[in-house]
């Protein structure tokens, strides 16, 4: 057993190549998967498909009930609505450990939290609820870090009192008659809270993304995109039209060759420069847990005079002596980057998204904004509960409790992934990262240790394909600041004994300094036509 | 030679070369094969090697290359950067930069925004559940009011299943990409919402715009298709076809010919998505939209998405029809899966809101025949003409001639929206993103607020002011006919006056010593 801090020798390989740019220690690991973990993995998927086939023969012939929804008779000759594929993954393997997913519970989403009970009958397809509520579920799952998700308090107090002044919505977009006092007043505070020159909130976090990208760059610009960023990311990027290339995931190589590629070769079969280049990367990888390399990130991006945008979806609130993000983090400024994206459903315990930057950027994103011109702003009391949270974050509320908060979550961070690779479980990710990935691996253990959970009160996330690779199933913690060490210490201790059950301890502390996983030099590359 | 090796054949015609041939041939024989053999295992001629830049070269482009800014410079009187601030509640009275006007901009066609219902139902969640969801559907962030809101839809549209989104945008826009994919063929309306439009575009088909409305170009299209079908059977078996139209359009205000899209839906085997942002909670006895309107059986459409963002006076959005295509969503709609759920107390807004709908189904007439009122005493405004139907409960102004610039006919309405709001009607111009429309509308004035609330009074107001801002700017009017205030209706007279805020009251006499 390892008693010291791991020596994680990506950290140490790094500096040796960037060290100047790191003012602390980066300790980021993602440790093989064992040979033989991985080829079970695929002979389980094998087993699965198999039986899938079995299945799906067995109900064609009608020896087995066919549960799926069906086509309306009228309709029957139309083009089939759905790909076979997709279907078979959804009816032989989602459908097994479908109760995995979409628990629904009933209270805040705090640190403890209700669940309805729920059975089936006829092996997930459908649901009953028994009507029985399962109470004080220790919560791994939700985005909660700062624990700003609560009934009562002085946030709640704030948003109720806006509620009953405003009413829920708005029913009209920023541009028409939709921008209340209480956005502008949000937005004052963000920017302050960002220290940007000013900054925009929108009603989804998700379309931030989706809709804000494409009014950055269009036909002729480039965007590198980290191979692991977010759904969102994607699509904005796959909307603005512009050339999208992926690097590897937060390999600063792979990202200098296709900067230094992209501006040498130009654009393909035209020859033309590019009009600008966007990188875009996220503070906190969700499913990795791993942070940013953001002073090499900065470095590269002004050596090759690209443009930054950053989404701190996860990070905002969650990284930072005093939760300014992974900005704070790094000791870097905010000036560095140029488009600082984040959300509020996080760390804030509310909904929406922002945008922060130069006030050339924000001038410009007030006119051209999709979500400007064509969205509903967002809820006042929502909003109150932002501004509440964030001045509460900030100091400003005249307590301590917000700085204690973030304090709080950074102890909690430490001692739960210390405590999990002592017990040696594969993590991933970034030592002080609140997102907390323990592999799995197989698809069987997916929803085994999700009921194993579950069945000792403890409400974890597991993931599989197709949000991780296909071998790389994992079951996912987010830390909050709500969690007391009592809590986290029952959470160990149940997750020792479900690792034991399930043999879940695959670690054998050989870490593998991340530039030395394979690099390989093909680029996926795609263009709108 | 008895017996004949085969070996023999190979070995005497080289020992034959080898005795005859002059050794200089042998010689250039030889560097000939090593030539070919070299030719063969060489690198495959590549022309970018043959370019290829020295590292200092390569660091000399960098150096040189120059990128745009990230973004261009906004003017700093772009009308649409300077937003209009509202102080206070977004309700029927409502203070646009410290002035207080009657609202007819925002959707809140139902007046529920402030009902006082709706407040407490979420507040009553608020206590229970605090503001956010902190997590996805999938991880932790469905809550009991969600499921409830879903089923209440689905019982409220009669459909089997529905689905909400967190925000309006992304419902349609997520909605799309679900089914359509690369490949697919989308016949859309050319006058479709922006929300339409992306989703159209993230999901990389194959897209068919046709005329507005124009069942005729449709078909034509249909029919091309078709053809095309026939030569290549193949592809046609796996080529999904789909019809995108709004049941009440956002851009037009009219409503599309729904009994004549089913005909052709069934001619032609192509499935409909209806967007009804618009119409939900608008059109039809019950408010359940374009399909009540017309008598339609809603399981001939097979989805039907809709924002909660205009009658429902909430946030979000939803998705309802048959099982067998809405639960697709459920792992495949982007904006559903990845995003944060709805706030639990927009959620129960939604319901008390639904609830009141369900209990007073005559709403729903007071509304039109607000709104035709409306649309009738707009008529006949020199400059000025109503676009869209009479029981739209958002009407659209528009310039009857251009004076010349889509630039000067925007700046021309502007100051009629100025005028309106200086004399206490807040209107709003219709905004689009121009460079990004497909089809633009031409510039318009978009009263929304058509409230079932506001007292008959303002129905008399409003086109009063509206007139007088064409007087004023009567550079582009011929004749203008201002009723003169004993014309009016009596009851009229008499709602005004029962409307008893001063502001309005005070509006009013400057109107008759105005004329």
């Amino acid at each position: 057993m390892l008693s010291e801090p791991l020596p994680c020798s990506c950290g140490l390989n790094h500096i040796v190549h960037n060290g100047g740019l790191y003012k602390r220690p980066f300790n980021e690991a993602f440790e093989e998967t064992p040979m033989l973990v991985a080829v079970l993995t695929y002979v389980g998927y094998g087993v699965l498909t198999l039986f899938g086939y079995l299945r799906d023969f067995m109900r064609q012939w009608k020896i087995e009930k066919c549960q799926n929804a069906t086509e309306r008779e009228e309709q029957k000759d139309f083009v089939p609505l759905y790909q076979d594929f997709e279907n078979f993954y959804n009816r032989n393997l989602y459908m097994r450990i479908r109760d995995s997913w979409n628990r629904p519970i009933c209270s805040v989403p705090g640190a403890k939290v209700d669940m309805m009970e729920r059975v089936s009958h006829d092996y997930n397809w459908t649901f009953t609820y028994t009507g029985r509520v399962i109470k004080d579920i220790i919560n791994m799952g939700s985005y909660n870090y700062l624990g700003f998700a609560q009934k009562a308090g002085t946030c709640q107090e704030a948003a109720a009192k806006v509620l009953s002044q405003y009413g829920a919505g708005v029913c009209s977009t920023r541009q028409e008659m939709g921008n209340l006092d209480k956005h502008e007043e949000l937005e004052k505070l963000v920017a302050r809270f960002l220290g940007v020159e000013s900054a925009m909130a929108y009603g989804m976090g998700f379309a931030t993304n989706s809709m804000n990208i494409p009014a950055l760059v269009g036909k002729g610009c480039l965007i590198l995109s980290d191979e692991l960023n977010h759904a969102s990311l994607v699509l904005g990027a796959r909307l603005s039209g512009a050339t999208i290339r992926i690097f590897k995931h937060n390999n600063m190589q792979s990202l200098e060759k296709l900067l230094k590629d992209a501006i040498v070769h130009g654009q393909p079969r035209t020859r033309r420069p590019w009009k600008k280049i966007l990188i875009l990367v996220e503070g906190i990888y969700s499913m990795e847990g791993s942070i940013v390399r953001l002073p090499e990130v900065i470095a590269l991006k002004k050596k090759y005079k690209s443009y930054l945008y950053l989404d701190e979806a996860h990070s905002i609130g969650a990284l930072g002596p005093s939760g300014r993000g992974v900005v704070e983090y790094f000791g870097l400024s905010p000036e560095d980057v140029d488009v600082m994206m984040g959300t509020f459903t996080k760390s804030f315990g509310a909904a929406g998204g922002y945008i922060g930057g130069k006030k050339e950027l924000i001038d410009y994103l007030r006119t051209y904004s999709h979500s400007a011109v064509y969205a509903t702003s967002l809820s006042p009391p929502v909003v109150e509960q932002i501004i509440t949270s964030m001045k509460c974050i900030m100091g400003e509320d005249g307590t301590n409790v917000g700085k204690a908060r973030v304090q709080q979550l950074a102890e909690n961070t430490r001692y739960f992934r210390r405590r999990l690779k002592e017990m040696g479980f594969i993590i991933y990710g970034n030592e002080d990262s609140p997102v907390v990935p323990l592999m799995l691996y197989m698809p069987a253990k997916i929803g085994a240790f999700g009921r194993e959970m579950l069945k000792r009160n403890i409400g974890v996330v597991v993931v599989g394909f197709p949000a991780t690779p296909i071998i790389e199933s994992r079951a996912r913690f987010c830390l909050s600041a709500a969690h007391t060490k009592e809590m986290l210490d029952t959470a160990l201790k149940e997750i020792n004994e479900v690792g034991d059950l399930l043999q879940l301890k695959y670690s054998r502390h050989r870490l593998v300094p991340l530039l030395d996983r394979p690099f390989d030099e093909t680029t996926y590359e795609e263009t709108e036509d | 030679w008895e017996s004949f090796l085969p070996s023999q054949v190979l070995v005497q015609p080289v020992q034959l070369i080898c005795l005859y041939a002059p050794a200089y041939h042998l010689i250039l024989e030889g560097i000939l094969i090593l030539w070919i053999i070299r030719l063969l295992f060489s690198k495959t001629y590549k022309l970018q090697e043959r370019s290829d830049l020295t590292p200092k070269e390569k660091e000399e482009l960098i150096e040189e290359w120059q990128p745009e800014p990230l973004v261009p410079p906004v003017p700093k009187d772009h009308p649409a950067l300077n937003y209009n601030v509202v102080s206070g509640p977004p309700t029927h009275i409502i203070t646009v930069n410290g002035k207080e006007c009657i609202n007819f901009a925002s959707f809140n066609f139902l007046g529920l925004l402030d009902n006082e219902k709706v407040k407490s139902a979420a507040q009553a969640s608020l206590k229970k559940y605090g503001v956010g969801t902190c997590g996805p559907r999938g991880f932790y962030g469905t809550f009991d009011v969600h499921l409830e809101l879903e089923e209440r839809l689905a019982k409220f549209m009669r459909t089997e299943e529905a689905i909400i989104y967190s925000y309006g945008f992304a419902t349609i826009a997520s909605a799309i990409p679900a089914y359509s994919k690369r490949g697919d063929i989308v016949f859309v309306d050319e006058a479709a919402c922006f929300a339409i439009q992306k989703g159209l575009q993230a999901s990389r088909s194959n897209i068919k715009l046709f005329k507005h409305n124009d069942m005729a170009d449709l078909e034509r299209l249909l029919k091309e298709q078709e053809t095309e079908d026939q030569k290549n059977p193949r592809k046609a078996r796996v080529t999904r076809r789909f019809i995108v139209v709004e049941g009440l359009y956002m851009n037009t205000g009219d409503v599309c010919p729904l009994p004549e899209l089913i005909k052709l839906k069934y001619k032609y085997k192509v499935r409909i998505f209806l967007e009804e942002s618009l119409s939900f909670g608008v059109l039809g006895e019950h408010g359940r939209g374009i399909t009540e309107h017309f008598g339609i059986n809603i399981d001939d459409i097979d989805l039907i998405s809709a924002n909660m963002e205009n009658s429902l006076a909430s946030i979000g959005g939803f998705c309802c029809g048959r099982s067998f295509i809405i639960d697709h969503q459920r792992l495949s709609g982007q904006g559903y899966c990845f995003s944060a759920s709805l706030p639990p107390l927009l959620a129960a807004a939604a319901i008390e809101a639904l609830n009141i709908m369900e209990d007073n189904p005559d709403i729903f007439q007071t509304l039109r025949a607000k709104c035709e009122r409306i649309h009738e005493l707009l008529q006949g405004i020199s400059g000025l003409k109503v676009v869209g139907e009479s029981f739209s409960p958002a009407l659209h102004l528009q310039l009857e001639e251009s004076c010349g610039s889509r630039e000067n006919d925007v700046k021309l309405l502007k100051r009629v929206v100025d005028y309106c709001m200086n004399s206490g009607i807040a209107l709003t111009q219709a905004r689009y993103l121009e460079k990004e429309e497909k089809c633009l509308p031409p510039p318009r004035t978009r009263t929304g607020q058509i409230c079932i609330e506001l007292d008959c009074c303002l129905g008399f107001l409003f086109p009063q002011i509206i007139r007088m801002s064409v007087l004023h700017y009567s550079d582009f009017t011929l004749d203008i006919q201002v009723l003169p205030l004993m014309a009016l209706k009596p009851d009229w007279v008499t709602g005004l006056f029962q409307y008893g805020t001063n502001a309005v009251r005070g509006r009013m006499l400057n109107f008759g010593t105005g004329e």
